[in-house]
């Protein structure tokens, strides 16, 4: 079947499998490789991109239920004036190790504070419930999201 | 893993639905929001030649008041469902039950119809419409009826709506005033399944509690009801005593499982200690 959608705002038109998951649609066919391919059943939140502006596990989604719709990866949240502040307080604070998590957990990261600006580190805990750290480095990860809410962007990217 | 190859259609109308699964015959699936279906097909525990996606039937979304109840649109997603005002307002058990379901992302996609539909027994939701005395709205080609919740749930992962019918609406009692409620879940993990939960919502008026319902969630193949104990709550002394005495029945009745999370006798054990916590808490004990 044929889906077109939108990725980082930029159009792809593809012909595929209905049964073709939306993480495969944007490493293999959109060619972005920043989203990682993880668990496989729907933990771990590696995979985290955005459908019309709402984080979701692009493993749990197929590539054709986002025909015509907007999709966003952790390629899409660098503006024109640099690294966003969740990817600037990731550097700042050391939020990774191994680093096979950050996509999911920057792409949960922005989608939460455009929501929550303020947060608590509770709150962040909670916002980053479904995303794993197998280097167990929750601390730093926490720390950093919190670093990011304390240096808002000054640019807007939407969905 | 990937799935088995299968057709997909995305109908944009109920009645559209209807004929997709009426022309699959046996084999056509229903993805609501798809956060337990792709789990199953990715497993290929399921192998449908087609799949409907119905996320975009605009007649099976939304939240709205009819006077003495609210109707919630199968296809509501779990964080549009917790969000909801007239949820919290009126079916506060419902929005916090929901928000304790996976994480923030799979609350994006999954809906309340789809829960109900899939009835895990695990899931948390079944148990709350047990609970509420809701009643579920499904459509076929040979029209519309209405399930009663305590009918509507049959077995693992098996309810009473036929093959060619879909879950198109929910309907919850509003909780009036005097009923406080709570969802209690044991899990493992913040994102996990309950290991038990339970659902509870209490009536009080003058320091005594005059009307107690409370589901259970994993104590069996489908939610349960803990019917002894509510009648033992009935016009019991608000205290932390009779509440306690009332929940020492709540396994009674059961038929927990034993599994890699819990043996079945501490599923008993789990039941009789949340339920008195959860009632505590719903009668603000």
């Amino acid at each position: 079947m044929q889906v077109s959608m939108n990725i980082n705002g930029e159009p792809i038109t593809a012909d595929i499998e209905a049964r073709k998951l939306l993480v495969h649609f944007i490493r293999e066919d959109a060619g972005l490789r920043g989203t990682h391919w993880g668990c496989d059943t729907s933990n771990c939140g590696t995979c985290t991109v955005w459908v019309d502006g709402e984080a979701v596990k692009s493993c749990t989604v197929l590539a054709a239920q986002a025909d015509g719709h907007e999709v966003r990866t952790v390629e899409g949240l660098e503006g024109a004036d640099g690294l966003d502040p969740v990817q600037q307080g990731f550097i700042e604070c050391h939020g990774l190790q191994c680093g096979f998590c950050t996509p999911g957990m920057l792409m949960t990261a922005r989608w939460f504070l455009d929501r929550n600006p303020s947060p608590t580190k509770d709150e962040i805990r909670e916002a980053i419930s479904g995303q794993i750290c197998r280097c167990t480095g929750y601390k730093n990860i926490v720390d950093a999201i919190h670093w990011a809410a304390e240096h808002p962007r000054t640019n807007e990217v939407t969905a | 893993m990937i799935p088995i190859a299968f057709d997909y259609v995305r109908p944009t109308t109920i009645p559209e639905a209807v004929a997709a699964l009426v022309a699959s015959g046996e084999d056509g699936k229903i993805l609501a929001g798809g956060q337990s279906l792709m789990p199953v097909l990715r497993l290929r525990m399921a192998a449908p030649s087609v799949v409907i996606d119905c996320s975009e039937i605009a007649d099976l979304q939304g939240v709205r008041d009819d006077g003495n109840s609210i109707v919630i649109g199968a296809g509501t997603t779990h964080h549009d469902v917790m969000n909801s005002p007239i949820v919290k307002e009126h079916s506060p058990l419902l929005a916090m039950a929901t928000a304790t379901v996976a994480d923030p992302a799979i609350r994006h996609r999954g809906t309340l119809g789809g829960a109900l539909a899939h009835a895990d027994p695990a899931g948390d939701l079944p148990a709350v419409a047990l609970a509420l005395d809701g009643v579920l709205s499904v459509t076929g080609p040979n029209g519309s009826r209405d399930i009663a919740a305590a009918d509507f749930f049959t077995d693992y992962f098996t309810t009473s709506m036929a093959e060619d019918e879909i879950l198109v609406s929910v309907t919850l009692p509003k909780l009036g005033a005097g009923w406080g409620y709570h969802y209690e879940k044991f899990q493992r993990t913040a994102q996990g399944w309950a290991i038990v939960g339970v659902a509870a919502a209490v009536h009080r008026s003058n320091g005594n509690i005059t009307a107690a319902r409370i589901g259970l969630t994993n104590m069996a193949p489908s939610p349960v009801r803990a019917s002894s104990v509510e009648t033992a709550l009935s016009g019991a002394d608000a205290t932390v005593k009779a509440v306690g005495d009332a929940a020492a029945s709540a396994a009674d009745g059961t038929r927990a499982t034993s599994d890699l999370h819990a043996a079945a006798d501490y599923r008993e054990h789990l039941a009789r200690v949340i339920t008195k916590r959860a009632v505590l808490t719903a009668g603000g004990i």
